[in-house]
């Protein structure tokens, strides 16, 4: 899908969360089938409303994440679509293998919705901040996995989801970020979204870094350089035309995420590169460590996640041509 | 579908998955045979007695629902699902062959009917009933769901968590069975982590307990039958088996756990199982 925006503007900041909450909220009152659980953080996962409207839709797991997702499986066994909401880290890695059997290999319709993902989510440091889910949702035969950019995307992937038959992860995160996307652009899964259009680089982000590399096209352009900036909000199944349109006109890459380079948006991508169109690849993204405390702005930075960033890796991968 | 065998039909029905189950194993040349056998009887009361199903509509909306938590007894699930008329009988000595839809550990992705998950990776099940149970609580559904769990496999934790949850959303439409043979792959359950005393552990965590002799028919039924009277909080039975049960020269020996009898011990084992019949 194309969507080139003329001019970009920061309408407001919002936090993807919200965007999640406020679209299951319309879910619960648009589809009698649709349920959610929460493992005792319903607050930060903005559920709190769709339990309040739908106490008996809604499922209070406690503290137990891995009985959760199965007992998510199991709702899906009675033809409900379960929408599960704990932080990234205990949407993957403490219930990978509840997931793998009861939900990727089971073929059950489950929806993992993961908030608090990445860096962003700051201070609470990197016991919480995960960045390889991404990595170990997508090597799951059957998943889908969606990261969008803003509230308005996250919003509009919830509303998706609950349409599509099959298991889901679908991440967002903590703080209020830009909210830049119209409201009214549909969200196809499995379809990139090309914002700017430019002939000397392809910059193929996710997730909050979508702004950043929206702001790395215009820096760009200062500098007489037309990057062409696409929104990879879903990164299994991966739009393999758009991307491969986009680098055979460009011939070279600028991958940018909140996430480890193994596992990522990256390899994916350099993968489908590498096999089809070898392509010089830049990567932004945290490379093989854990994250710290901090507050999102100074973590991005740290980590090498930031506007400049992707900035220089656009020359670094155009000189590579 | 819902059928009132005699004692008698249901004897020979389990002579018969019995049977099945040992044939496919030899025709495979490996997987569990012990634990198999020692389900046999509960499986074919639940198959051809207990369940109101269809195996000519096995996403009959209005089914009740079987899970089976330990994916290693796959053999029996299978034997008992082909008696039923789920899939040809002859499909059985497809068991754990490249392409079948009978998996070593049932799958579900690969299209076998009858199946509700797949299974392998202990302790998942029980959580997979109490979501399946809570999905027909929400539409006031009469349908219920059975789950069949190995007692070794109450050593995973996620069970207790599942367990915990079952009563606290007060799960009258579960009712669980544990296998309890008190053996596992590395010998007595009591030697390898002590699960006693598990009726104890069961009622403090909110459920009904009833204990069955695994082998008797008429024992099986009385047991899912006072389960069906029990309000407000899930049921467990706790069904005395014994691994092998029906071949003698196996019976309670847990290095069965895991094997598959040859062609010819297969031919032995179903004479030990005429002799005992
Ligand atoms: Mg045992």
């Amino acid at each position: 899908m194309e969507l080139v925006m003329k001019a970009f503007s920061i309408r407001e900041y919002k936090d993807t969360r919200s965007g999640f909450g406020e679209a299951l909220l319309e879910l619960g009152r648009e589809n009698k089938n649709v349920v959610a659980l929460c493992a005792d953080l319903t607050g930060s996962l903005k559920m709190d409303k769709f339990a309040m409207e739908f106490p008996d839709r809604f499922y209070q797991a406690g503290i137990a994440e891995a009985n959760m997702i199965s007992v998510a499986a199991g709702l899906t066994i009675g033809g409900k679509i379960p929408f599960t909401g704990t932080f990234a880290n205990f949407s993957t890695g403490r219930v990978y293998d509840q997931i793998r059997q009861s939900v990727a290999y089971s073929q059950k319709n489950v929806k993992i919705c993961a908030s608090h993902a990445g860096l962003t989510l700051g201070e609470d440091g990197a016991s919480h901040q995960i960045l390889e889910d991404i990595g170990l949702m997508k090597i799951l035969p059957n998943m889908t996995v969606i990261n969008p950019c803003d509230f308005n995307q996250t919003k509009a992937a919830t509303f998706a989801i609950a349409e599509y038959y099959g298991p889901v992860y679908l991440r967002f995160g903590r703080p209020k970020m830009p909210n830049f996307m119209p409201d009214d652009v549909p969200f196809e899964i499995g379809k990139a979204i090309t914002l700017k259009e430019g002939s000397d680089v392809s910059i193929f982000a996710t997730g909050h870094l979508v702004w950043k590399a929206v702001e790395a096209g215009m820096k760009l352009a200062e500098q007489g350089i037309d990057a062409e900036v696409i929104n990879i909000h879903t990164i299994k199944p991966l739009d393999e035309e758009v991307i491969l349109k986009s680098v055979f006109k460009t011939g070279c890459a600028v991958t940018a995420e909140e996430h480890e380079i193994n596992g990522g948006l990256g390899d994916s991508i350099a993968q489908l590169l590498v096999r089809k169109l070898p392509a010089p690849v830049e990567m932004i993204a945290v490379l093989d460590k854990f994250g710290e405390s901090g507050n999102p702005g100074e973590l991005m930075i740290k980590y090498g996640l930031d506007t400049p960033n992707i900035v220089d890796a656009a020359l670094k991968t155009i000189k590579r041509k | 579908m819902k059928i009132n065998n005699s004692i008698q039909q249901l004897r020979d029905l389990s002579f018969q998955v019995r049977k099945d189950v040992i044939r496919s194993l030899a025709e495979a040349g490996s997987g569990h045979l012990g634990g198999s056998l020692g389900l046999a009887d509960i499986f074919t009361v639940l198959y051809f007695n207990i369940l109101n199903h269809d195996p000519q509509r096995p996403d009959w909306k209005d089914r009740d629902r079987l899970i089976l938590s330990i994916g290693h007894v796959a053999p029996v699930l299978y034997a008992s699902l082909a008696r039923a008329g789920y899939f040809p009988i002859e499909e059985l000595q497809t068991l754990r062959k490249l392409g079948s839809r009978l998996q070593g550990h049932p799958g579900k992705d690969h299209g076998l009917p009858g199946l509700e998950l797949s299974a392998g990776s202990l302790g998942q099940g029980l959580s997979v009933a109490v979501g399946t149970a809570i999905s027909g609580k929400i539409d006031n559904k009469t349908w219920r769901v059975y789950s069949i769990h190995g007692d070794g496999e109450l050593q995973e934790g996620s069970i207790w968590e599942a367990a915990m949850s079952a009563a606290h959303y007060k799960l009258d439409n579960l009712v669980s069975l544990v296998d309890r043979n008190n053996v596992q792959i590395d010998g007595n359950t009591k030697d390898v982590m002590n699960l006693e005393p598990l009726a104890d552990k069961w009622k403090s965590f909110g459920w009904h307990v009833l204990n069955c002799d695994g082998h008797d028919l008429k024992d099986i039924i009385l047991a899912y039958e006072q389960a069906r009277k029990i309000k407000e909080k899930p049921t467990v039975i706790l069904a005395k088996t014994h691994m092998g049960k029906g071949v003698r020269s196996i019976e309670d020996n847990h290095t069965w756990h895991g094997k598959a009898p040859s062609v010819k011990q297969a031919d032995k084992f179903i004479k030990e199982l005429e002799q005992n019949g």
